[in-house]
């Protein structure tokens, strides 16, 4: 059997992309805004992973940590009436956007204060007063739905835009293609974003796909698209900084593909449960020297914007956060029992 | 029986289109042949014309993403209606329809639902075979969270397509090629709420309860008076609203007349015909049937093309009429 070989060449290989973040000429507010983000959502998800681990949370929890840098990187771009939209793997982006911890850690805990009123667990968190419309685990299910968040946008006529979150696996679903076609085709105000962290569940891209490089499918379908190192927060913001402005030109969609991995599983916190196929230890150890956040930071330290004291305390309000907002999800109620028949329908029934 | 003036089934539903395109700028058409003369029939001529292309989209061909992009840009504000002309090809599409529309109230905690309208075309007959012919209203009225209605008359053509609309649900409206030709005269158009809507009689009789929806329900009316020739008084019921299924009025209707016959152009095994007679047998023992309830459905095989096959292959009025003398 043919064995494919890798398009993105450095950009997959976690052995080079390991040096601290260049940051010079970067606006410090900025860059202390992508690490305090980047910290918010670690340490939330490392929050959520404990809570799986304890058993108080049952929903599937598939955490990005290791992927935090993409979610971060995007939303800085964005503007009050921008819709954007995830899948299965979506704590990072909807903290990104602002969303609330509390929030967040409720809705796992399917208590009634979530955002999704606890109706929905990990998989379907729903924040729009922040821009997040909704994610769902159905693999590129969200991705014509933002191309329709897009046709309204265009429709509204008032320059926003939709924006676009998955995976690679998701570049395998046919709904993908046709998504990238209409919107091209309607030339629509859309960034799609792939996190591509080269593994869908347990099984290497490359045992899926005759290339690693998704940014290919842009080309077909004739999108501008660039293709960058998904831990290099600066990277990624600068690409997305040039495709959202070019969706929101008029001008049709862009896509970025963001090259990544992730340090635990397709689901829940375990480090090595995927490993087997072609996913090891070493490969993740070595991508942990990848790490978004430690590059940043480093980065910042040489410069002098931050301090091993100051990361610490940065590192210790957080935590204090996300512990508070934890002990408040525990305590809060469950949905009461109507609930589940009172949400089936929106439009109340007018006949009895 | 069959009314010569008037409007048709058809032009209806294009009235239906110009009334909501005209007094609600939120609305929107997006389908395959929205622009071409033959692929819905008479439903949408010169929609294209009147209200302009950027609301009377034509797509590629992706059932599936452009059933998604209307569910997105109706939780952005709009009430898109996504035809597809023939419902075998909506099945590209199941997933935005059962995974993604009909769950986001439920799974959002009530704070959103897409306000978006599928219209499915039933397109069967003339030899067109097993996957220009399916009938599945059944399928998707097995879903909480969709609203599935099937309209039988002209004017319920026009009206239950803007109450479809205008609603805040998912809604599956289901119209059928073979109603097409139907003629009445139509009232001004009143906007209703379609939670308000439900079975209703379209004839009264004592001797048996007739029930269907869309075809089966203009079948049954023509059964209806082909039986009254015969001197049974027949009870007709258009279900009309498939999903919420309220079968308050079939249940008033059987207590009447003690027999009930459900016609259904699906299939019979868990089909609508078995979910009607069940909401009658459920209800109290011995119930109020005074004979066993009967079910005329398709032959459970694919359509058939060979119009040798296809001659015996849909349920008719004639069948109605034999079964129910059988019945009684």
């Amino acid at each position: 059997m043919t064995e494919y070989r890798s398009e993105l060449g450095g950009l997959a290989d976690p052995a080079s992309h390991q040096t601290p973040l260049d940051v010079a000429g970067v606006d410090p507010a900025m860059l202390m805004g992508f690490l305090t983000d980047m910290l918010t959502i670690r340490l939330t998800e490392e929050t959520i992973g404990r809570l799986v681990e304890e058993g108080l949370a049952r929903t599937p929890c598939h955490l990005a940590i290791g992927q935090e840098a993409i979610a971060v990187g995007i939303p800085v771009w964005l503007r009050s009436g921008d819709r954007v939209f995830g899948g299965h793997r979506s704590h990072s982006h909807i903290l990104a956007m602002g969303g609330d911890i509390f929030g967040l850690i409720a809705e796992i805990l399917g208590k009634e204060s979530g955002v999704s009123r606890g109706m929905g667990g990990s998989m379907h968190l729903h924040a729009p007063s922040v821009g997040f419309h909704g994610c769902v685990p159905l693999v590129g299910a969200t991705i014509p739905i933002a191309v329709g968040a897009a046709l309204a946008a265009r429709m509204d006529g008032k320059g926003a835009i939709a924006v676009s979150f998955f995976g690679d696996g998701a570049a395998e679903e046919g709904v993908f293609h046709e998504s990238l076609n209409l919107a091209a085709t309607q030339r629509l105000p859309i960034l799609f974003v792939c996190e591509n962290n080269l593994f869908s569940s347990h099984l290497d891209i490359l045992l899926r796909q005759p290339s690693d490089r998704i940014a290919r499918f842009a080309d077909a379908h004739a999108i501008r698209s660039l293709t960058v190192d998904g831990n290099d927060v600066l990277a990624v913001a600068a690409a997305a900084r040039s495709l959202a402005a070019h969706a929101r030109s008029g001008n049709g969609p862009a896509f970025l593909e963001a090259v990544t991995y992730r340090h635990r599983g397709h689901v829940g916190p375990k480090e090595d449960i995927d490993v087997g196929v072609r996913r090891t230890m070493t490969e993740l150890n070595k991508w942990k020297l990848r790490d978004p956040i430690t590059r940043l930071a480093e980065g910042m330290m040489a410069t002098g914007l931050i301090d091993e004291h100051r990361l610490d305390s940065l590192r210790e309000n957080i935590g204090r956060k996300v512990a508070d907002a934890r002990a408040r999800a525990e305590a809060a109620p469950y949905p009461d029992p109507s609930a589940l028949l009172g949400l089936v329908y929106r439009s109340a029934d007018a006949r009895h | 029986m069959r009314a010569t003036e008037g409007t048709s089934y058809g032009e209806a539903i294009c009235r239906g289109f110009e009334h909501l395109l005209a007094n609600h700028d939120e609305v929107f058409a997006i389908g395959q042949g929205v622009w071409s003369p033959w692929y819905v029939g008479n439903s949408m001529t010169g929609l294209d014309e009147k209200f302009g292309r950027n609301r009377i989209i034509d797509t590629p061909v992706s059932e599936l993403a452009c059933t998604g992009a209307a569910i997105g840009a109706a939780l952005c504000g709009y009430r898109p209606i996504v035809i597809h002309p023939r419902m075998d090809f909506m099945l590209l599409a199941v997933d935005q329809i059962v995974n993604q529309a009909a769950k986001w109230s439920h799974m959002f905690g009530g704070q959103t639902a897409p306000a978006v309208t599928i219209r499915a075309i039933i397109n069967r007959g003339g030899e067109q075979g097993a996957q220009h012919s399916q009938a599945l209203h059944a399928w998707f009225a097995h879903v909480p969270g969709i609203r599935v209605v099937m309209p039988s008359t002209v004017e319920d053509a026009r009206d239950l397509l803007i109450a479809s609309v205008l609603c805040d649900d998912p809604v599956m409206y289901i119209d059928d090629r073979w109603l097409y030709a139907r003629m009445s005269a139509l009232n001004p158009v009143e906007e209703r709420p379609l939670a308000g809507e439900g079975p209703v009689i379209r004839r009264e009789g004592t001797d048996v309860t007739l029930v269907g929806a869309g075809y089966s329900a203009y079948l049954c009316e023509e059964a209806a008076i082909n039986l009254a020739a015969d001197g049974i008084d027949a009870e007709v019921v258009d279900i009309r609203v498939l999903n919420p299924f309220d079968s308050a009025r079939i249940l008033e209707s059987v207590q009447r007349t003690g027999a009930l016959c459900v016609v259904d152009g699906g299939w019979g095994p868990a089909g609508f015909a078995a979910e009607v007679i069940t909401s009658i047998a459920e209800i109290a023992v011995p119930g109020p049937l005074k004979r066993a309830p009967l079910r005329i459905t398709l032959p459970f095989a694919p359509a058939p093309a060979s119009r040798a096959l296809e001659a015996n292959y849909y349920p008719t009025s004639e069948k109605i009429v034999a079964a129910v003398r059988q019945l009684l």
